[in-house]
């Protein structure tokens, strides 16, 4: 292909960073219907890997595979293989209930627990057994700082949390997910609902959290992906079309289809 | 002038739409005041703190020599003990329906629609269900576990308990429907964000979202309590007694109540113009105390409302 402009050079790769996700040949049924064919990818740890698409091919889908919420569906079949960490998160053996203590989610639309703001966030580290007050405060204050909500909610946490705004309960919801130390946050479009402000507030914190978190993002929106994602996954159908580091990705793809899709020709 | 937006003919359809509306809804507010209105009129000047507070006296058919308070007290018991019956089982077999069972499954479909068909029942059904169910097969098995087979019968014999769990089984379909559709709005995202917390589904269940269902379970509870204070026929072989002394000791004792009580007036008495005035001071009764528990039920229901959005 042919560009004009000149080509922004790809990241220093000389020390990848080492792969937590490994996806190899999977492929997802819902009932008869074919939603994610044949997929092989590899997340690396503390990166920002987003996964575009136009709707229904199948990017959030495997993001729910991640964290297994794809069993609360009933005749759902996976074939393949999906480690994390060397583990295969299919096996028989494992506990689902570890594995989302390890995963945690952010979702599309905000839904923050009819709850105050306090126990919000500490809704999973109760669940998980903390009962001492001062953990749980500290906890807390710590999970609001590190969601940068902190300083607008600090005088009103035991307030309900459905009286926050739409951005500071979509930082809620992220807050409520790093208070029990996952080591991957998965986000399904986590600013798709909100405002340019708050969305970029979002974005700046999905920035922030890398350095802690390894976060695999599903986003709509191609701009999103390019400011803030290492690494870039084209989905199409329920095939993994390209996967390459974001700004080779949106500058120099490698795919006809790749192409189409970041330049606005379809979508 | 301009007559484009002039009206050109009147439009009858609409008109009569309107005041066949209208009309009916005048009829449905009419029909209840009438039917408040004559009962309240002719009942509520023989209120009588005798009346009330009165032990059941063998003069049961006089105004001014009966008493009712073992009536109020036995429907009181009946309507409780009921709803302490059919909550707990209700609202769990709601929980499975709609957060465990497959929705698609057979078994889920034949529940579902035997729940529905359960509420089609007529209640005097339920009330021959009672007696051959509770009493003749229950109680007389207790009885012959507990007693021996020659004793008098103990559990086996209309009682308290038998009309409190008829009912229940007869108000089963209501309580369960308005929990099921309490549970199913609750936003499907709420319990997504428990589940990838960690949280197992029982833990999801009862931190998430029962304590937000709660609002609409008692509304099934509410329900219940109505359509099962007024009811005669459930109890008229399981319970109710024409006369007796004093209120039931123990739950398999029978009970005199209202709803009966009122059958048993209207058809019993040797002197109906002397009895007349007994009857509707009951009917009076029997729906102020169906009006007291129903708002008892909503008051508490209110307070659950104001806890859930102000939260602490």
């Amino acid at each position: 292909m042919q560009q004009e402009f000149p080509i922004v050079p790809p990241p220093e790769t000389s020390s990848p960073p080492p792969t937590l996700i490994d996806v190899a040949g999977l492929s997802l049924f819902y009932g008869s219907h074919q939603a994610l064919k044949d997929i092989s990818l590899g997340i690396s740890e503390r990166l920002v890997t987003a996964f575009i698409g136009p709707s229904g091919c199948g990017k959030s889908t495997l993001l729910r595979c991640f964290n297994r919420m794809n069993d609360l569906i009933d005749n759902v079949r996976i074939e393949g293989r999906c480690q994390i960490g060397g583990e295969d998160i299919h096996a028989p053996e494992v506990d689902v209930i570890e594995l989302r203590k390890r995963v945690g989610m952010v979702f599309q639309r905000s839904n923050p627990f009819p709850k105050s703001i306090y126990e919000n966030v500490a809704y999973g580290l109760r669940l998980h057994g903390t009962r001492d007050r001062r953990v749980l405060d500290e906890t807390v204050e710590r999970s609001l700082r590190g969601a940068a909500l902190w300083d607008e909610v600090k005088d009103r946490l035991h307030q309900s949390a459905l009286g926050l705004s739409g951005g500071q309960q979509q930082r809620l919801c992220i807050a409520r997910a790093i208070a029990i130390r996952p080591e991957i946050i998965l986000m399904d479009e986590p600013a798709s609902a909100l405002d340019p402000i708050a969305t970029m507030k979002i974005e700046e914190l999905i920035v922030e959290l890398k350095r802690e978190f390894t976060i695999v993002i599903v986003t709509h929106n191609m701009q999103q992906a390019s400011r803030i994602s290492d690494r870039t996954a084209f989905f199409y159908l329920g095939e993994l079309i390209e996967y390459d580091a974001t700004p080779k990705i949106f500058t120099q793809p490698g795919k006809r289809q790749t192409e189409d899709y970041v330049t606005g020709r379809f979508g | 002038m301009n007559a484009r937006f002039a009206r050109r003919r009147t439009d009858w359809i609409s008109l009569f739409f309107t005041g066949t509306t209208g009309l009916a809804t005048v009829l449905i507010v009419a029909i209840l005041a009438l039917i408040l209105g004559s009962i309240l009129v002719n009942g509520a000047p023989h209120i009588s703190w005798q009346l009330l507070s009165g032990d059941s006296a063998k003069d049961m058919f006089d105004v001014t020599k009966a008493g009712l308070l073992p009536l109020i007290i036995g429907t009181s018991e009946r309507v409780l003990l009921m709803t302490v019956a059919v909550m707990p089982v209700g609202v769990i077999t709601a929980i499975y329906l709609t957060e465990y069972a497959p929705s698609t499954s057979l078994v889920t479909r034949i529940i579902r629609s035997a729940v529905n068909n359960l509420a089609g029942v007529p209640s005097i059904v339920f009330g021959l269900f009672g007696l051959g169910f509770f009493i003749g097969f229950v109680g007389r098995e207790l009885d012959s576990v507990l007693h021996g087979a020659s004793a008098d019968p103990v559990w086996g014999r209309p009682a308290l308990l038998w009309s409190s769990l008829t009912l229940a089984v007869m108000t089963l379909p209501v309580v369960i429907v308005a929990t099921e559709e309490s549970l199913r709005a609750i936003p499907p995202g709420l319990r997504e964000a428990s589940l990838a917390l960690g949280a197992t589904k029982l833990e999801t269940v009862f931190r998430i979202v029962l304590p937000n269902a709660l609002p609409g379970i008692m509304t099934g509870g509410i329900l219940a309590i109505g359509r099962a204070a007024g009811e005669v026929a459930p109890i008229l072989f399981t319970g109710a007694t024409y006369y007796m002394s004093g209120t039931p000791k123990a739950l398999t004792d029978p009970f005199m109540d209202l709803a009966y009580h009122t059958f048993v007036l209207s058809t019993q008495s040797p002197n109906i113009d002397m009895t007349r005035p007994l009857l509707f001071a009951t009917v009076v009764i029997l729906l102020a105390l169906t009006f007291a528990l129903n708002i008892v039920a909503v008051l508490i229901r209110g307070r659950m409302r104001k806890r859930l959005r102000a939260l602490g």
